[in-house]
Parts: C-alpha cells; structure tokens; sequence
C-alpha cells in the first residue's frame, strides 16, 4: 500500500468536497433530488442531510469493508449498505418529521440510486483509510447540502417572497408560480452551474495573471 | 377500462414524464442525449428493464409482503427498499443473459447501458411511483381486482420507459443541433442542456389538463 502515501489528506479532502470538487455544481452527480426537493429550504436541507448521514456510514462501513470487497459484487454491496441506510433515514423521518416525510416522498429512497454516494464509496472509501474517507464523506455531504441550499434559496424566494417561511419580499411582490414547478427547477440549476463555471474562470484567470 | 388504461400510459408519456415532471433518471438523460441512436437504444433498454422491474416488483408486494402482513401479520414492509433494489440489479442481470443468449445483435446494441441501469433513477422511481399512484393493494379495500391492479402497475411502467425515450429522443436531437451553436463559453455542456430541458418542461406542461 505504498502508493496510498500520495492520496490527499483529511483536511484536504473535506475541503474538496465543499467547493472545489463540489459534487453538485462541477461534478453533476445526484442531480435527481437537487432538482426535485429545492422547492422549499427546509425541504433541501432535509435531503441535504439524511443524504450527509447515509453518505457517512456508507463511507464508513465500505471503508472498514474494503479489504473483503470481491470486485463484481462491489457496487452489490455498496447498494445493500446503502439501502440499509437509507431506510434507516426514511423509518426515522417518518417516525418524528412526518410532515417533511410526507412532503419529500419517494425522493427518500431514491437516495438508494443516488450517484454522488455510489461514487464516492467507488471512488474514496474502498480505496482509503477510515478517517480519510469520512471527511471526505462530511465534505461531499455538507457541499451536497449547501448546492440544495443555493438551488432552494433562489427558488422559494421568486416563487413564494419567503425563505426558511419567513417574509423576505415586499408585500406586493408577484409570486413567480414557474419556480417551484419543473421548468423553474431545471432553469435555476441550469443557469447556477453556468455562473458557477463562470466565477471559476473568473478566479483563475486573476490567479494566472499575477505572477 | 380501456379507456382508462390508455389514460394512464398517456398520463406517463406526456402529463407526468418522468424526466421532464419527477427529475428522475437525469444523469443518463444529461449523460447519454449526444447522439439520436445512442438516446434511442438507452431509452428502449430502460424501456424494457422497466416493464419487468415494475411488474416484478408489484408481485412481490402485492403477493408477498401485503399478503403475509394482512394474512399472518408479519410486517416486512422495512425490507421493501432492499428488494426493490434487488430485484432491480437481478433483473438487469437476467436481461443482459437473456438478449446475450436470444437476440445477440440488440445485445451488441444495448450492451453497454445494461449495467449503468441498475442505478439509473427512472426504474427505482417508477416501482415507488405505483405506491404513490395507488396501483398496489390497500387493507380494507375489497372487491378490487388483483389482475385489474397488476395491469394499471404494468401499464404505468411501460409509460414511463417510453416517456423516458420520448425525453431523451428530443432532447438528443436538439443537442445534436446545438452543437453548430454559438454557446455562451460558461453555458456550454451542462448548463445549456438544463437550459434547454426547462424549455423542454415548459413544453410539456401545455399538455397538463389532458383527460382531467
């Protein structure tokens, strides 16, 4: 295992996984429930973290795992761990958030089938240490949650004038009904990523220009 | 009766697409749209490993899991992810054999989607959808009957593969033409095909209203 000594460290890889490698904005991972759950806030920092949690002990126990994993049962076994995770999170929304379990759906389960956790067990955690790839688990998970957030802000502020349910537009502001339907979801998140790449660009090429 | 089963394949083509009204199946549908008849064979091979995942997995719990709880009150329903999940992996095993053994050259044609299925969101998201939709048997509500059932579930999810290929047909076309446009530098890729998909949206909104 001397080859491992060259991967990044913890620190480093929850940093990554917050904005430079943001599995969201720059990798399209997961796209699924970015765009269906962002209607509301409180609705994307709910699958922001229930994926976070489910993201961590799948990390977690493929990490602990890896030196048993056959490679053409892999991803079998990634799916099983994580499904057991999963519904894990779906029995405890239901149990003491009912509303948000309610409102969230079979977007619950579909974290079963979503690819930033299937990649990361694929790409991070078979191949690290445990501690590694938890922070790499907290990192993917919280920049996860921040892209929903950003996609929710926009969203719930032109279609309802409210954010987190608290007033933020004027009183005789025109709710933007297209925003929390399905055009106003692909809109949003089509015209964040291009701001995104294009504050990237923006950012490099300042750093290219000073010597 | 027929009337109302051609509803619900129309409703999950065109009212409810899957891709265009649930976001589902979006990483192959951004992945996969460069070419008209790569789209074209990826929608078929959905289409195909739908029908079967969907009415395997309505047998399973229908006749399985609803029947030992109402019968013998055994609850397993906490397992139903895992062998949605199952049966989804085993099913897209079982049809790669099948057309690898049977129909060699759509095998050569489907080859390589096969496997990325299994994670794909539109099959995992069509077998939940029939709870939500109300095709699955429900305590207390007698008379109904099962194969009237079975056949609303597998209606609806041979709709959804084909509105699956619907979306992923047209918005492949319209990439196609893309490529000869003048893309904002920051827009090209993923975010002019977002773009495009809400346009596309809008579109199919208009058909909202069909049937009431």
């Amino acid at each position: 295992m001397a080859e491992k000594s060259a991967q990044p460290g913890s620190m480093e890889r929850f940093i990554n996984g917050i904005l430079p490698e943001n599995p969201v904005l720059r990798l399209v991972l997961g796209i699924c429930p970015t765009l269906a759950v962002t209607s509301t806030v409180k609705g994307a920092v709910t699958m922001g973290l229930a994926a976070t949690f489910v993201l961590f002990c799948s990390n977690f126990f493929v990490s602990l795992l890896k030196r048993f994993l056959q490679p053409h049962l892999r991803i079998l076994v990634f799916t099983i761990i994580i499904a057991m995770f999963v519904t894990i999170v779906d029995m405890f929304l239901k149990a003491y958030v009912y509303e948000m379990s309610r409102q969230l759906g079979p977007y619950i389960p579909l974290i079963i089938v979503n690819c930033i956790i299937i990649a990361r067990a694929e790409a991070c955690a078979s191949k690290s240490k445990l501690l590694p790839s938890l922070a790499d688990a907290l990192g993917m998970g919280l920049g996860f949650t921040l892209a929903l957030c950003i996609l929710a802000t926009v969203r719930e502020i032109l279609a309802d004038g409210t954010w987190l349910n608290m007033r933020v537009m004027w009183d005789s502001f025109t709710p933007w009904t297209i925003m929390k339907l399905a055009p106003g979801a692909f809109l949003t998140f089509g015209i964040v990523v291009g701001t995104n790449n294009f504050i990237r660009r923006k950012i490099e090429e300042r750093k290219s220009s000073q010597p | 009766m027929i009337a109302e089963l051609l509803l619900i394949l129309l409703t999950a083509v065109l009212i409810n697409n899957p891709v265009l009204y649930y976001f589902l199946g979006l990483c192959p549908y951004l992945g996969v749209s460069n070419k008209v008849d790569m789209a074209f064979g990826m929608g078929m091979a959905v289409t195909f490993v739908m029908t079967v995942a969907a009415s395997l997995t309505w047998v399973i719990n229908n006749l399985i899991i609803f029947y030992l709880n109402t019968g013998y009150g055994i609850d397993l329903g906490f397992l139903r992810y895992i062998i949605f999940i199952f049966v989804i992996a085993g099913t897209v095993q079982l049809v790669e054999m099948f057309l690898r053994k049977f129909f060699p050259s759509l095998y050569d044609r489907f080859g390589i989607f096969l496997p990325l299925i299994t994670t794909n969101c539109v099959i995992l998201g069509c077998c939940l959808w029939i709870d939500v939709k109300g095709y699955n048997l429900v305590a207390g509500q007698e008379g109904v009957a099962v194969s009237w059932k079975f056949l609303q579930a597998l209606l609806f999810g041979i709709g959804n593969g084909l509105g699956f290929t619907l979306a992923i047909c047209l918005m492949a076309g319209i990439r196609e033409r893309l490529n000869f446009s003048d893309v904002p530098r920051d827009f090209r890729g993923v975010g002019i095909t977002l773009i495009v998909a809400a346009i596309l949206a809008m579109a199919f909104m208009g058909f909202s209203g069909i049937g009431g």
